[in-house]
């Protein structure tokens, strides 16, 4: 994108991320500007609001610095583009598209709005095809498949990056040697190691040249992360829709995003809904979410596997709870199973994948594993009455039943969720059959009595 | 037409100075691309407008155009089994795979029509002009608009024509000519008139047992379904627009997933109607306005879909509305009411949220049609509470409108017990008017010989009652449990744990997955009904007569039991009736056995 009027001296304001200045050209609403101060740093910016007199700008990086009478405001009267190639994979960016590895400039075939248009729901394929991770957790009980978004519900502390690297790194269709894959990473407001985790990571693993890498540092400005996402998500649209490749972007951490949004609400003088963050934050995060899917006629597919840490470990916060609301799904690290030394702690019972069921089952992963994954959720969820129940009232207070339960729980995580290797499906299944071995049929109403019978009388 | 030039604007809100009379709530045209938008406000010459689409690029001194018209939709026989954005504009055939601003109404489309009036016939509002049959082969009726009144002085014969070619000419009370159509309009904020409101004292069927058996909804009736993310509002509500007994279902995804919608489109048009056999497609109608799309259309979206599916009731038919989510609509009208400065109330919403909320819930009803036939919208709309907290308004407010109330529970989620739907949080205030329809279903079935003839229209009742107690007590003796231990309960108190947990396996959970219980018919919910009940019977009188919990607990038949839902096919009445052999000959082997063994 190249400026085409440019303009100084018109600034009349500056209040937080906002410039008042004299409308003195014809421009647009959401039209994309860059400010450039006496100090001669260049700002994003988009023209939020306009009135005969006066437009106001939203400066998407910091404000600092800039003053009213060497402001130059340069307008480029179209909304913010990111020019795109193949040449994007293997490189890194910043968080607002800009070459950072030293390379040369990225040539451009096509020059995509960073805010897309939403999809047309009729132009959307149902996405089904499953993605086997190795990771039990997931695998059989809360499959991925192509196309979904899938975020990671974590807290500070836990092992979420090394979870996230191991799916990017594993995540295959089965039978399949997939060689259209592409990775796109946008680090929000992440510290520089976890930023080069990730990057040695994809090294180490050789999918470093089929990677585009955005990084906006905790060090970074804030407001910018507002467009990290935006630019990471482009590039994905652009590697899956127009190139063909099957696009798993990892968005880290999106209550950076959040919290970055609401800095910028509050400085604009939005009302403050719960917690602070504005009330559109539902409408703004789900700009970003639902650009994932497969498109009818399209061979690529766009997944997204973002990662947020839920402020106090509350599933019930804002970011969480409205992330859950959009997202398809979630996969929630749970304090309790990491401390007991579990990895993955993924916390089965809060976790959830909506788009499972049209993945696995006959003709895709097993006929059995949806009985199977539904069994293991009823017995876990026993178990874990159980294990509550014995807390207070102590194990002698339970039924025998009951302390059945408890050891099923304690199996389930320990010989299912925990796990040091990747493990095919067929392994999970196996041991996920084992373990229901260990309980009376009675209990196992959510089975057939022919596969009782194939797996449990045997 | 009027036109105003706009002098401020700021996200999907916008000022403009009027150079001609509006009037609030008249639809607008923006810019080159005709955005379409409507006025919410007026402030001396000056209008505000919120505008359905993106406003990327508008700027002062850009044109809004008024329509002379208040905001409103088509109506006609192009609606049915398509899909639509939250203005009822197609969202099928556009030329790229994006929602591009400035979409336009459709081209008319043909269908056939047959008169069913004649010249010189006083037509009335609403009353039936004739009929329309579509591609599919479904007939519709076409109505004379509900504001139109006269003398018919010209009708075309049956034969092919556009659903906006005029079919007919009224001569008005005033003199003057009015051409009537296949397809009409009608502003979407004003409830479709009827000739009155009748009591329901029918159900509508949903195929679901914990709904229809616990917690019914009357043809006309209005449900809410409150629950966290994940707990299964938009599964249930596609489980109802699959097999519930409406003739036409309007299906609203406002500001939900795209795929979810995608999902609906792939799966509709090859899934059979359980009743008709035809493709369920064909009686649906599909309002979008996904998370992503803009949001002011989101608040615009249920309006449409309930003027829909009053068209619908104004036919003579019964339509189910289902709404996803009802929230996203009050979130919606909040960020509009903050864009341009109200004042909020409760939780950011402005103040007229629940009369709003209160409006709406109005439009559902069995009603006499101005035509003289029985129609009824029925509303099943669910609600996304932050938290899952049921105590924030849009579900306070919501709370006071409906009868019934299906609340999901994070829990049975967890635990994918499904529909989540939790029995004591719940409640239905159209079980007391059903009572006698079921009562019949109950009566109609080979009577139970339990049962004394004269109470056979009550058993649906007592049965219901019987259930609902039991899962009381349930919660009661789980918190004792808690407290002194789940084996210092007396035997009793664990035999009505363990039949709790048989009605919550038995019969409340439900598989959307399983392609025999998808679909529990009136017939075998009564059934399953009656054989809980009379094991719970039997179990109480074994325990009586000494047989411990754990050897009722152990029967075979209790798995039978669970089971039944995805065992026993609809019309398998046979198989009620062995299970309830074998349910009698387990229990008298086992008082057998242990008097044998007391004995020995
Ligand atoms: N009746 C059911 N049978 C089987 N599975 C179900 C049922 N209801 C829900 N589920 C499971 O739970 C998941 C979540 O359900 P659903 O999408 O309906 O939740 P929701 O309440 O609409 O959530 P949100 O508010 O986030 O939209 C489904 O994808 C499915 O896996
Ligand atoms: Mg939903």
């Amino acid at each position: 994108m190249r400026p085409r009027l440019l303009v100084t001296g018109a600034a009349t304001r500056i209040d937080g991320p906002l410039l008042f200045m004299r409308r003195t050209l014809n421009v647009g609403l959401n039209h994309a500007v860059s400010v450039q101060g006496g100090d001669g740093k260049i700002r994003l910016g988009r023209i939020a609001a306009l009135d005969d007199e006066f437009l106001t700008i939203e400066l998407l990086e910091a404000s600092a610095g800039l003053a009213l009478a060497d402001t130059v405001v340069s307008f480029y009267l179209e909304p913010l583009h990111f020019g795109l190639s193949p040449g994007i994979l293997g490189r890194v960016f910043d968080g607002v598209g800009r070459v950072l590895d030293g390379g040369p400039p990225v040539a451009i075939h096509h020059n995509f709005r960073i805010d897309g248009l939403p999809l047309n729901p009729v132009a959307r394929a149902r996405p089904h095809d499953f993605i086997e991770t190795g990771i039990s957790a997931v695998d059989l009980m809360n499959s991925l498949v192509r196309g979904q978004k899938l975020p990671i519900f974590s807290g500070g502390g836990l092992p979420h990056d090394r979870l996230a690297v191991q799916i990017a790194n594993h995540a295959r269709l089965r039978g399949a040697e997939s060689r259209d894959f592409a990775i796109v990473f946008a680090g929000i407001g992440v510290p520089h190691a976890s930023a080069d985790y990730f990057r040695r990571s994809f090294e180490a693993s050789g999918v470093l040249e089929r990677a585009a890498l955005f990084l906006n540092l905790a060090s970074d400005s804030s407001t910018q992360r507002l467009l990290t996402p935006r630019f990471a998500l482009t590039a994905a649209e652009y590697l899956a829709f127009v190139e063909g490749k099957h696009v798993l972007v990892i968005l880290t951490d999106m209550t950076n995003y959040c919290e970055a949004l609401r800095e910028v609400s509050g400085a604009k003088g939005d009302v403050p809904g719960r917690k602070g963050f504005p009330g559109y934050l539902y409408s703004d995060l789900a700009t970003l979410y639902e650009r994932a899917g497969c498109v009818h006629g399209l061979p690529g597919t766009l997944t997204q596997l973002s990662i947020l840490t839920m402020p106090s470990d509350d599933i019930g916060h804002p970011i969480p709870d409205l992330t859950g609301y959009i997202t398809e799904g979630q996969i929630v690290l749970s304090r309790e199973l990491d401390r007991a030394g579990i990895y993955p702690p993924i916390g089965v019972l809060p976790s959830l994948s909506r788009l499972m069921k049209d993945g696995i089952g006959r003709g895709s992963t097993h006929a059995d594993h949806p009985s199977l994954s539904s069994q293991l959720y009823a017995a876990y969820a026993r178990a874990i009455q159980a294990r509550v129940l014995a807390s207070v009232v102590g194990e002698e207070g339970l039924l025998d039943i009951d302390r059945k339960y408890l050891a099923f729980g304690t199996s389930f995580e320990q010989d299912l969720v925990q796990q040091t290797a990747a493990r095919t499906l067929e392994d999970s299944m196996a041991i996920g059959w084992g373990l229901l071995r260990g309980l009376p049929i009675s209990e196992l109403a959510r089975l057939t009595d022919a596969q009782i019978a194939q797996y449990i009388e045997t | 037409m009027s036109v105003a030039r706009i002098s401020w604007i700021s996200g999907p809100v916008l000022r403009a100075r009027a150079q001609g009379p509006f009037r609030l709530r008249e639809a607008v045209r923006v810019g080159e691309r005709g955005l379409l938008g409507e006025v919410i406000r007026m402030q001396g010459d000056d209008i505000v407008a919120q505008v359905y689409e993106d406003t990327t690029g508008l700027r002062p001194g850009v044109e809004v155009r008024g329509s002379g018209a208040l905001l409103g939709v088509m109506l006609g026989p192009a609606l049915l089994g398509r899909i639509f954005d939250g203005l009822l504009r197609p969202l099928a055939g556009t030329a790229t795979h994006y929602v591009e601003p400035g979409m336009r109404t459709e081209a008319s489309l043909e269908f056939s029509f047959r008169p069913r009036m004649r010249p010189g016939e006083h037509a009335k509002g609403g009353a039936v002009l004739g009929e329309v049959v579509n591609a599919a082969g479904i007939q519709q009726l076409c109505l004379i608009p509900p504001d139109a009144e006269g003398e018919v002085t010209t009708i075309l014969a049956a034969g092919r024509y556009g659903d906006d070619a005029p079919l007919c000419s009224l001569r008005t009370a005033d003199g003057a000519s009015r051409a009537v159509a296949m397809r009409h309009f009608w502003p979407v904020r004003e409830p479709r008139p009827i000739a009155e409101w009748l009591p329901s004292d029918e159900p509508l069927i949903t195929g679901q047992r914990v709904l229809d058996s616990i917690f019914p909804v009357a043809l006309g009736g209005k449900a809410a379904i409150p629950g966290g993310f994940g707990t299964g509002k938009t599964m249930l509500l596609e489980a109802l627009a699959k097999s519930c007994s409406a003739d036409v279902i309007v299906y609203v995804g406002c500001g939900e997933r795209g795929n979810e919608m995608a999902g609906v489109l792939d799966e509709f048009p090859r899934l059979a109607d359980p009743r008709s056999g035809r493709p369920l497609m064909e009686r649906t109608v599909i309002i979008a306005n996904t998370s992503n799309m803009p949001v002011a259309a989101r608040e615009a979206s249920i309006y449409s879909a309930i003027t829909v599916a009053e068209y619908f009731r104004d036919q003579g038919l019964h339509v189910a509305l289902l709404a996803d989510s009802t929230s996203r609509w009050a979130e919606a009208l909040r960020e509009v009411s903050v864009r341009f400065g109200e004042l909020p109330s409760e939780g950011g919403y402005p103040p007229y949220l629940s009369s709003r909320i209160a409006e709406f819930y109005e439009r559902a009803a069995k009603v006499r049609t101005l035509a003289g036939s029985t129609g009824s919208v029925t509303v099943l709309a669910s609600i996304s509470p932050p938290s899952g907290d049921f105590s924030e308004p849009v579900t306070s407010h919501t709370k006071r409108q409906v009868r019934s109330f299906w609340a999901l529970d994070v829990k049975r989620a967890q635990a994918r017990f499904y529909p989540a739907i939790h029995p004591l949080q719940s409640y239905s205030e159209d079980a007391l008017d059903l009572a006698a329809w079921w009562g019949k279903v109950y009566a109609d079935l080979a009577p139970d010989a339990d049962v004394p003839a004269n109470e056979w229209s009550e058993e649906w009742t007592k049965l219901r009652r019987r259930f609902l107690t039991l899962l009381d007590e349930q919660a009661r003796l789980e918190r004792m449990a808690r407290i002194i231990g789940k084996d210092a309960l007396p035997a009793r108190q664990q035999l009505i744990l363990f039949c709790a947990e048989l009605v919550n396996e038995g019969f409340l959970r439900q598989s959307a997955f399983s392609a025999t219980d998808r679909y529990c018919g009136p017939q075998r919910q009564a059934r399953m009904m009656r054989s809980i009940t009379r094991f719970i019977a039997a179990a109480e009188a074994a325990l009586a007569k000494g047989i411990s919990c754990e050897a009722i607990a152990a029967m075979q038949i209790v798995r039978r039991l669970e089971r039944m839902g995805e065992d026993i096919a609809e019309d398998d009445a046979q198989a009620f009736a062995d299970l309830s052999l074998s349910m009698e000959s387990e229990f008298s082997d086992l008082v057998a056995l242990t008097g044998a063994k007391r004995e020995a």
